[in-house]
């Protein structure tokens, strides 16, 4: 598929000078920024993107598309694309030196409209993404803008932010209401609001290589037909350090090197080199390479996502290893948990306690999946000689005794972060025994005909169960009791679930009761004490 | 309240207990009985399974050394 590009344009306010004030400004037309602008748009927002490029990302980057980053595009209208188009796979298999030390199955639950996990290389799913945008008249996506100064009154914040950009006609300025930073771990939003970014480096290097494989090549008894997720830790092909093989459309295969701390850096970007390794690591030179790159590992975030009446969002809120998936997802999953909020308060429907919950409900889940990706981290490059000796501990006994598998940590994969603890959650009055508590997702299921997750629509829904649809000032969804979905959510008749426009559960009850929602709808868009 | 147990726990044998853990790995050269006893830590934390405890004899092993 040819990739769109984004031209540079010279606008009529650059060349009148008369900077017009727009609504919302996105920096960085990656998936974050591009996910932010396409939920803004679909909530009547019109919204600029800038990008310092014109055109998409080199090379695939992220691969692993998580089940709710996919229901997230499915309400943006690309989900279903990128589900058929992306390689679903559940098995994972962990080596260990010539052995397998133990298999793990995503067992996907069935009866959801999205799979656990696909995996699809990120300028595919650009591509979509920047196609949507293009088609949407409430978004105007620039390319070669590229931000050096910010700007804004920290006494009378309605005044708005200034934008100073950079564009091959020189310097000018935009204004905005509001302004996001979805532009990526550099983040210059990040770097003018003058915030720090703190964390862990990992010493390790990675090499990343994405090669095609020739027709019937059968990568060390891998069937390119079933796809699976292959982690090694100490293979006889790359003695001492691990590698991972993940599958991605098109006949493409990501595999990513552990290189150690010593690495020759610049010796390892020979391709020629590169190719030695995946040839002696494949066990034949069929394939071609089609992409390379050298990484280092950072855990890191910044010390706030909101400062005034600019965002951070994704890479440049908060930065993690690849093992798990959780860069790209998470970063869509902001986007998901902001572009209500921020619509709700342009439109007068929220508070802005709304958006200091956007930083406080995401920075939970950034710092939940920084855990859980340095723990990943460490696992695979131990820093001591005890430290190694424990890991081959602990794969020596997986292979034979169940207790040492969960101890085995080549990456968890991309959940969303629960926020029971959120203000925007009513808790529980009433007694249960299942389903998801509030600030929890809310899970998908068939429903008549189609599904749970889809007629959500991105806005606020009471979910009721077994009666009749209550006037309650929200938008009502009625299921049957006698239904999967009512199992999902551990519901009897009169139960009922407010949902939130980002599918988290705001509320719950057994019983309808007017004032009840009313007060949870209250509180759940920042207005906690009407 | 310390939960680990820190009074003799072997009742009159504690003698024989060290003598089969010596035993145990007596065969072994010095980098297999390193993995044995690697092994065994993982072994034995999870029978133990409650953190408080595996914290508390993690603060105690610190302590007592020359």
């Amino acid at each position: 598929m040819d990739l769109p590009r984004y031209p540079y344009h010279q606008t009529l306010e650059q060349r009148s000078g008369q900077p017009q004030r727009r609504p919302v400004v996105i920096v960085g037309a990656g998936p974050v920024g591009l996910t932010l602008a396409l939920d803004l748009a679909k909530r009547d927002v019109p919204v600029v993107v800038i990008d310092d490029s014109d055109r998409i990302g080199e090379g695939s980057r992220a691969v692993c598309w998580a089940k709710k980053t996919l229901e997230v595009f499915d309400r943006l209208g690309v989900g279903e694309a990128v589900a058929r188009e992306g390689v679903r796979w559940q098995r994972g298999r962990v080596f260990h030196g010539e052995r397998e030390a133990y298999a793990f199955d995503l067992l996907p639950e069935s009866h959801h409209k999205m799979p656990a996990m696909v995996n699809l290389q990120q300028d595919q799913v650009e591509a979509r993404l920047v196609r949507a945008a293009q088609l949407d008249p409430r978004i105007e996506l620039r390319g070669r803008h590229e931000l050096i100064g910010l700007e804004q009154d920290a006494e009378d914040p309605s005044q708005g932010v200034t934008l100073t950009v950079r564009t091959p006609d020189g310097l000018f300025d935009m204004r905005a209401d509001w302004v996001v930073g979805c532009d990526g771990a550099r983040s210059p939003t990040r770097t003018l609001l003058g915030l720090s970014f703190t964390g862990q480096v990992f010493e390790d290097r990675f090499l990343i290589a994405d090669v095609r494989l020739g027709a019937g090549v059968r990568p060390r008894g891998l069937d390119p037909a079933r796809p699976e997720r292959w982690f090694w830790f100490d293979p006889p092909f790359h003695r001492g350090q691990s590698v991972l093989l993940h599958a991605q459309a098109d006949g493409l295969w990501r595999i990513d090197f552990q290189l150690g701390r010593d690495a020759d850096v610049e010796a390892e970007r020979d391709a020629e080199r590169i190719k030695a390794r995946v040839a002696q690591m494949l066990g034949t030179d069929g394939f071609e390479l089609a992409w390379s790159s050298i990484y280092q590992f950072c855990c890191r975030r910044a010390s706030a996502f909101r400062v005034g009446r600019v965002l951070l969002a994704g890479d440049a809120a908060h930065q993690v290893s690849p093992f798990g998936a959780r860069g790209a997802n998470s970063g869509v999953q902001d986007a998901d948990n902001l572009g209500w909020k921020l619509a709700a308060v342009m439109k007068g429907e929220g508070g802005e306690a709304l958006l200091d919950s956007y930083e406080a409900e995401r920075i939970e889940a950034a710092d939940d999946n920084i855990g859980h990706s340095t723990r990943a981290t460490d696992f695979i490059s131990p820093k001591s000689a005890l430290s190694r000796r424990l890991r081959k501990a602990a794969l020596d006994l997986a292979a034979h005794t169940e207790f040492a598998k969960p101890l085995v940590n080549s990456g968890r994969l991309s959940m969303p972060t629960d926020v029971p603890g959120s203000v925007l959650n009513t808790p529980d009055a009433d007694v249960w025994t299942g389903g998801p508590a509030p600030g929890c997702p809310a899970p998908d299921a068939p429903l008549d005909g189609g599904w749970l997750g889809e007629q959500l629509r991105g806005r606020f829904t009471l979910l009721a169960f077994g009666m009749a649809a209550p006037d309650a000032g929200v938008e009502v969804l009625s299921a049957p009791c006698d239904s999967l979905a009512a199992q999902r959510y551990g519901a009897a008749p009169g139960s009922l679930y407010l949902i939130r426009s980002d599918a988290v559960v705001a509320a719950r009850w057994r019983a309808f009761d007017a004032g009840a929602v009313r007060a949870a709808l209250a509180r759940a868009h920042g207005r906690p004490h009407e | 309240m310390s939960k680990l147990t820190l009074t003799p726990n072997f009742g009159r044998e504690a003698d024989a207990f060290y003598a089969e853990l010596i035993a145990a790995q007596a065969s072994l050269n010095d980098e297999q009985a390193a993995d044995w006893l690697a092994r065994l830590t993982l072994i034995l934390c999870n029978h133990i399974g409650d953190r408080d405890v595996l914290r508390e004899a993690f603060a105690l092993a610190h302590q007592h050394h020359d």
